[in-house]
C-alpha cells in the first residue's frame, strides 16, 4: 500500500525496517485515525517510523516528496503570505528597471490593491496574456511569469494564500544532526576503554568473603559487596573548522559512540592547538567560551583526555604566543598542551590523517613529541591502540 | 479506549494520535522532550482520561531490569533457615513483586509509566524486550510463568541522556514533544489558571519567550517553570504594569527564582540587563 513511501525512506538512509512498516499497517487496519486524513496518517506514520527526534526532519522531507499532492484531499489551515515578505523579497530580487516597472503601476501599495481587485475580478485559470493572474505571462501577478518575481501566486490558479502543511514546516529541522549510522566498529572499539570498579550499594553477594567470614565466626555470616561498574571518565576536545571540515564525517561518528559507551564524558572544541580557551556550541563559539584554566580545574586528574585533530598547522601556531590564527593568545599552544598533559596522566591524540604522511608534517612532529609518541590514527585499529594506552 | 486529551492537559493533534496507536495496538509508546515539558503528566493524564490505575517505575541508575520482574532473596532465607523460622518452607515467602509484574496481575488495563528509562544502563531496555513484547515472563524459582491478564499501556520516557537500543525502538512507538508555541503556550496556562488576567499573561509571556532566547543561558526555563513562576506572580499579586516597568534599576524580573535555577544564569541575565541600560543611557 505505501510501499514507495517505505522505500523512499529506506533510501534517504532513515533506518526504517520492515518490523515498524508491518506495525504501521496493523495500526492502519485497526483505525487508530479513522478517516483517511493525511494529516492524521503522517502524524501516525511518523510515531511508527521514527524513533530518534534528529530523523524526524529527514522523514518530514520524505513524506513531503512522497505525498506531493495528495495534501488536496484534506482541509488543511491555510496561512496567508504577509505582505512584508513578499515587499522584502521584492527588494531583494528585483533590479532598478523592475522596481521602476513597479512604481509606474503606483507602487507596492498599489500594486497590492491591484492585485487584490483582479483576484476578484478574474474566476477562471488563466495563462499567458498581458494582464490577468496566471501562469506565464508578462502580467506582474503569477508564477513562471516575464515580470521577473513579479508577486509569486502559487505554481497552479491558486488564491492569494498558500497552505503551509505540517511536514513542510519542517520543525524538527535542528535536530537532524546527520550522523551516519555504522558506528558500532568504533563503539566495539572504544569498549577497550574500561574500568571496573566497585562503588555505591553494597548488592552483589561476596562468596569468598563469606565462606571465609562463616568459617572464622562459626555461624553463617553473610558479606555483600558493591557492583561492578564501569567507571572510566573521559574528557574529548575537538579540532573544528579549517582543515578539519575534510574530516567530520569520521569526527561525528567518534563522537556518537563516545556518548553511547561512556557514562561519563565531556567535550570541548578548539581551533587548529588548544590555547586559553574552548568551547561547547560551535554556533555561539565567540559568546560562549570557557577558559581552559576552568576545565582543568574542574574535571580531575583521574579524567582520560582525548585530542581529536589534525595537527596540521604552522608550526608557530604551536610554539609561539600570539601564534594563533585567531587571536593574540598571550600562551603558546604549546604551553597550554604541557599544562594539560601534567595535568592528566593519561591523554592522547587521535589523528584523522593517515599515519603515513605525519612524518612530513612538520605541526605533526612537534605534537607528537609533546604527546611523548601517544598519537594514533583515527582508524579502528588506532582507536584500539589508543584505548590499550589510555588503560595502562 | 481512545484518548483525546483531559481538562487539565493540552494534548497536541499529533500527540494524541501517537498515544492512540500505542494503545490500540498494545504497544509501548516512548516520549521524548525538554525536561519540564510534560512527559511524566502524560501518564498520569492517559490514566485519568481512560480511568485506569497507574503503576510508576522510576529508573535509577542502579534499577536492574530483573527488579521490575521480581527479586529473590536468597539471603534472608540463608539467614532464616539458621533461625529455623518455618517460612523457609515456601520458597515465594522471598518473592517480592516488582512493578510489571504488578501491572501483570491487576485488571482492566493499566497504565505503566517506565520513567527516565535512559537514567539505567545501556543493556536496560534489551533486558525487557521479550517481556514488554509478550507481556510474560517466566519465576525460575517457583517454576510458574507470569502472563498479563489485561495487556497494560506502557508509557517510557527519556531524557536523551543515552541512546536506546535499535531492537527495543523498533517495537515501540514513539513521540517527541517539542516546546509548545506560544498558542498552545496560552492554551496550557489557561488550563492551570483560567482566571488569570490577559495583561499580565501577555506580559508573563514576553519575559518567558525572551528569557529562552538569551543566547548562552545553562536551563532555558521549561513549561513546568513558567507554571510556577505564574502561580507565584499570583500569590503576590504582581500585575501586568509592573511586569511591563521598563524602569532600568528593575531589569531582572520579579521572582526570577522560579525562571532562573542556576546562579551563573541570574548572572548572565543581570550583565545583560546592565549592557542594555547602558545602552539605553547612551542613546539618551
Amino acid at each position: 500500500m505505501f510501499l514507495n513511501f517505505f522505500f523512499d525512506l529506506k533510501n534517504a538512509n532513515l533506518p526504517v525496517s520492515l518490523k515498524e512498516y508491518l506495525i504501521l499497517m496493523e495500526a492502519m487496519n485497526k483505525r487508530v485515525i479513522d478517516s483517511f486524513k493525511i494529516n492524521d496518517f503522517y502524524y501516525l506514520s511518523r510515531s511508527a517510523l521514527v524513533k530518534d527526534e534528529r530523523y524526524l526532519d529527514k522523514f518530514d522531507k520524505v513524506f513531503g516528496h512522497s505525498f506531493k499532492g495528495l495534501e488536496n484531499t484534506s482541509e488543511i489551515e491555510e496561512a496567508e503570505i504577509p505582505e512584508e515578505w513578499l515587499r522584502l523579497m521584492g527588494e531583494k530580487h528585483l533590479s532598478d528597471e523592475e522596481k521602476k516597472l513597479i512604481e509606474s503601476l503606483g507602487g507596492w501599495d498599489k500594486l497590492m490593491e491591484t492585485l487584490k481587485k483582479r483576484l476578484e475580478e478574474q474566476e477562471k485559470r488563466h495563462q499567458g496574456g498581458s494582464k490577468w493572474i496566471g501562469t506565464g505571462g508578462t502580467s506582474p501577478f503569477g508564477a513562471y511569469g516575464y515580470n521577473p518575481e513579479g508577486i509569486r501566486i502559487g505554481q497552479s490558479e491558486s488564491r492569494h494564500k498558500k497552505a503551509v502543511k505540517v511536514w513542510d514546516k519542517r520543525e524538527f529541522k535542528n535536530l537532524d544532526d546527520d550522523i551516519e549510522l555504522g558506528t558500532r566498529n568504533i563503539k566495539i572499539a572504544l569498549r577497550r576503554l574500561r574500568k571496573f570498579a566497585r562503588e555505591g550499594a553494597e548488592t552483589e553477594l561476596d562468596l569468598d568473603n563469606t565462606i571465609k567470614s562463616t568459617a572464622h565466626k562459626g555461624y553463617i555470616d553473610v558479606k555483600m559487596v558493591p557492583e561492578r561498574r564501569n567507571k572510566i571518565k573521559v574528557l574529548i576536545f575537538f579540532d573544528v573548522g579549517g582543515s578539519m571540515d575534510a574530516h567530520i564525517k569520521i569526527c561525528e561518528e567518534l563522537f556518537s559512540a563516545a556518548r553511547t559507551e561512556f557514562k561519563h564524558m565531556e567535550y570541548f572544541y578548539f581551533h587548529n592547538c588548544l590555547y586559553d580557551y574552548v568551547w561547547k556550541d560551535n554556533a555561539r563559539r565567540y559568546n560562549e567560551h570557557q577558559s581552559t584554566w576552568d576545565v582543568l580545574h574542574k574535571y580531575p586528574s583521574d579524567y582520560k583526555i582525548i585530542f581529536v585533530g589534525d595537527a596540521e598547522m604552522s608550526p608557530y601556531e604551536i610554539t609561539y604566543p600570539g601564534g594563533s590564527v585567531e587571536y593574540w593568545n598571550e600562551e603558546s599552544g604549546q604551553t597550554w598542551l604541557t599544562r594539560t598533559l601534567n595535568t592528566y596522566e593519561n591523554a592522547i591524540w587521535l589523528n584523522p590523517i593517515p599515519e603515513k604522511y605525519w612524518g612530513r608534517i612538520a605541526s605533526t612532529t612537534v605534537i607528537k613529541q609533546l604527546f611523548s609518541d601517544r598519537m594514533f590514527p583515527l582508524t579502528i585499529e588506532g582507536i584500539d591502540k589508543a584505548m590499550r594506552q589510555l588503560n595502562k | 479506549m481512545k484518548f483525546e486529551g483531559t481538562k487539565s492537559y493540552i494534548a497536541t493533534e499529533d500527540l494524541k494520535v501517537a498515544v492512540n496507536a500505542a494503545i490500540t495496538l498494545e504497544r509501548p509508546i516512548i516520549v521524548k522532550g525538554e525536561p519540564g515539558t510534560g512527559k511524566t503528566m502524560l501518564a498520569h493524564e492517559v490514566a485519568n482520561a481512560l480511568g485506569s490505575k497507574i503503576i510508576t517505575w522510576h529508573i535509577k541508575s542502579t534499577t536492574k531490569a530483573q527488579q521490575g520482574l521480581y527479586e529473590y532473596d536468597a539471603v534472608s532465607r540463608l539467614r532464616d533457615s539458621q533461625l529455623g523460622d518455618k517460612k523457609i518452607n515456601d520458597i515465594s515467602n522471598y518473592i517480592s513483586k516488582g512493578k510489571l509484574w504488578e501491572a501483570f496481575e491487576s485488571s482492566g488495563r493499566p497504565i505503566l509509566l517506565i520513567d527516565e528509562i535512559d537514567k539505567a544502563d545501556i543493556e536496560f531496555p534489551n533486558d525487557l524486550l521479550l517481556e514488554l513484547d509478550k507481556m510474560e515472563f517466566f519465576v525460575y524459582e517457583t517454576g510458574e510463568t507470569i502472563k498479563a491478564k489485561d495487556r497494560p499501556i506502557v508509557i517510557i520516557t527519556s531524557n536523551n541522556e543515552k541512546e536506546l537500543p535499535d531492537a527495543f525502538l523498533r517495537r515501540c512507538f514513539f513521540h517527541y514533544i517539542k516546546f509548545p508555541d506560544v498558542e498552545t503556550m496560552k492554551q496550557i496556562v489557561q488550563v492551570h489558571f483560567p482566571d488569570l488576567k490577559k495583561d499580565l499573561i501577555r506580559e508573563a509571556f514576553k519575559i518567558f519567550y525572551d528569557i529562552r532566547d538569551v543566547p548562552g543561558i545553562k536551563k532555558k526555563p521549561s513549561t513546568s517553570e513558567l507554571i510556577d513562576w505564574l502561580k507565584l506572580l499570583m500569590t503576590d499579586d504582581v500585575d501586568a504594569k509592573t511586569l511591563k516597568e521598563k524602569d532600568p534599576n528593575k531589569l531582572i524580573p520579579p521572582l526570577h527564582g522560579a525562571l532562573l535555577k542556576n546562579e551563573q544564569d541570574v548572572h548572565l541575565f543581570e550583565r545583560l540587563a546592565f549592557i542594555s541600560r547602558r545602552e539605553n543611557d547612551n542613546s539618551e
